[in-house]
């Protein structure tokens, strides 16, 4: 088996993307999971704000997600582009 | 410097079965020692319901120990058993089939002590509610155990295969990928899992009128935390069982190697964080009965944005496998 450098390159590129997407797929679980806990929470104690809480929710699931999105952005142009 | 490879294949059982049971001895005890250190914490607040107590303790620890004795059991094997005709992917199943069991009981065995620790604090407090408690908890453990189930599936299908007639190059990186999908995708599941069937198994302490709902809410939040678990074990049958074609390129290895592990550290996060949310849902259904569907609706929104990264991470692996 001839390995040569652009295949090593390849090669590291590929492990790099999935390395990338699932550590960077730990936190945003973790975290959106958390913000949903909160917000079951709340509307046990409060259930008239149900709304509220589920769009306050959602926003900050959003942010929390951006990370998330930044791996897979990551990921995709080591598969793709570079 | 070279081995015959019955070498490589003797060197590779004995590696893969002291991981099997080194990781795989690391969840169980957690969860039982959790269990006890409850069940110590329910018998100094009740000390007349130590029987009950007790029996429970044993009874959940039972069942988080499952967890190590499938290791156990795949450590076994991979000591004792004479594999006919061995070829280099015989040595990549050896430490793939450890590694998998080993991480793939991790989380199941922490999870299963979460409900069994409960269950004790529980009786401490409402000891006319016991056998509730202890079907409830046995129902929440397991569901932890699936998880971990996956995973000796995923183990046995690597041992007795014959994948003799594969093209070596890439396959061991496919047979690597494999167990390392199914095995650290069962670490989130399970822990995730336990988490949602601790705080039922209080609900039902603190509120015994509500156990019907809270029973059911439990298993469906164990259901979605599941799933990634699930990806895991779709990667990795789809890594056994897709047949690679021979290539000469490095690349082409890794490429199914990094499927594996993107999917199976990609499945953490979202199962430990949708246990955490079906956790907080079950205990204010507990609390505020009349709310359940509102909570129930929000649980599930929420679990379905933790759940989009295990996604991105399940679409980056199939693309891994089939496209590039």
């Amino acid at each position: 088996m001839a390995i040569e450098g652009v295949d090593i390159v390849k090669a590291a590129a590929f492990l790099g993307a999935g390395i990338s997407m699932g550590l960077g797929a730990i936190g945003p679980g973790v975290g959106e999971g958390m913000a949903a806990a909160k917000a079951c929470e709340a509307i046990g104690r409060n259930p008239q704000e149900a709304g509220l809480l589920t769009r306050t929710m959602l926003v900050g699931q959003a942010v929390s997600e951006s990370t998330g999105i930044y791996a897979l952005v990551i990921a995709l142009l080591l598969l793709f582009v570079v | 410097m070279s081995y015959e490879i019955q070498t490589w294949v003797r060197v590779a059982a004995y590696l893969g079965g002291g991981l099997a049971m080194g990781f795989g001895a690391i969840g169980a005890a957690i969860g039982e020692g959790h269990t006890a250190a409850q069940a110590n914490i329910a018998v100094s607040r009740s000390p007349k319901n130590s029987g009950d107590i007790f029996k429970s303790m044993l009874v959940g620890q039972a069942v988080a120990e499952s967890a190590s004795i499938f290791a156990l059991v795949i450590a076994m094997l991979l000591l004792f058993t004479n594999f006919a005709n061995p070829t280099y992917i015989t040595v990549a199943v050896m430490i793939s089939a450890g590694l998998c069991m080993g991480l793939g009981a991790i989380g199941s065995g922490v999870g299963s002590g979460y409900p069994a620790g409960a269950a004790c604090i529980g009786m401490s407090r409402q000891p006319g509610v016991a056998n509730k408690l202890t079907t409830n908890m046995l129902i929440g453990s397991a569901v932890c155990q699936t998880p971990a189930i996956f995973a000796l599936v995923t183990s046995f299908i690597l041992l007795f295969t014959n994948f003799s007639d594969r093209p070596v190059n890439p396959t061991w990186a496919a047979i690597l990928g494999a167990g390392l999908a199914s095995g650290l995708g069962a670490i989130g599941s399970g822990i995730g899992g336990g988490l949602v069937a601790e705080t039922s198994c209080e609900g039902i302490a603190r509120q015994p009128l509500c156990s019907q709902s809270v029973t059911n809410i439990m298993l469906l939040g164990q259901a979605v935390t599941q799933t990634t678990a699930i990806y895991g074990l779709l990667v990795s049958f789809i890594l056994m069982f897709k047949f690679m074609p021979a290539s000469d390129t490095i690349s082409s290895a890794m490429a199914l190697l990094a499927a594996g592990i993107c999917m199976g550290v990609g499945a953490i996060g979202p199962g430990i964080g949708e246990g955490v949310t079906a956790r907080s849902a079950v205990s204010a259904i507990s609390r505020n009965k009349d709310a359940t569907a509102s909570i129930t609706r929000v649980m599930l929104v929420g679990q379905a944005v933790a759940e989009s990264t295990g996604i991105y991470a399940l679409v980056i692996a199939l693309v891994l496998i089939f496209v590039v």
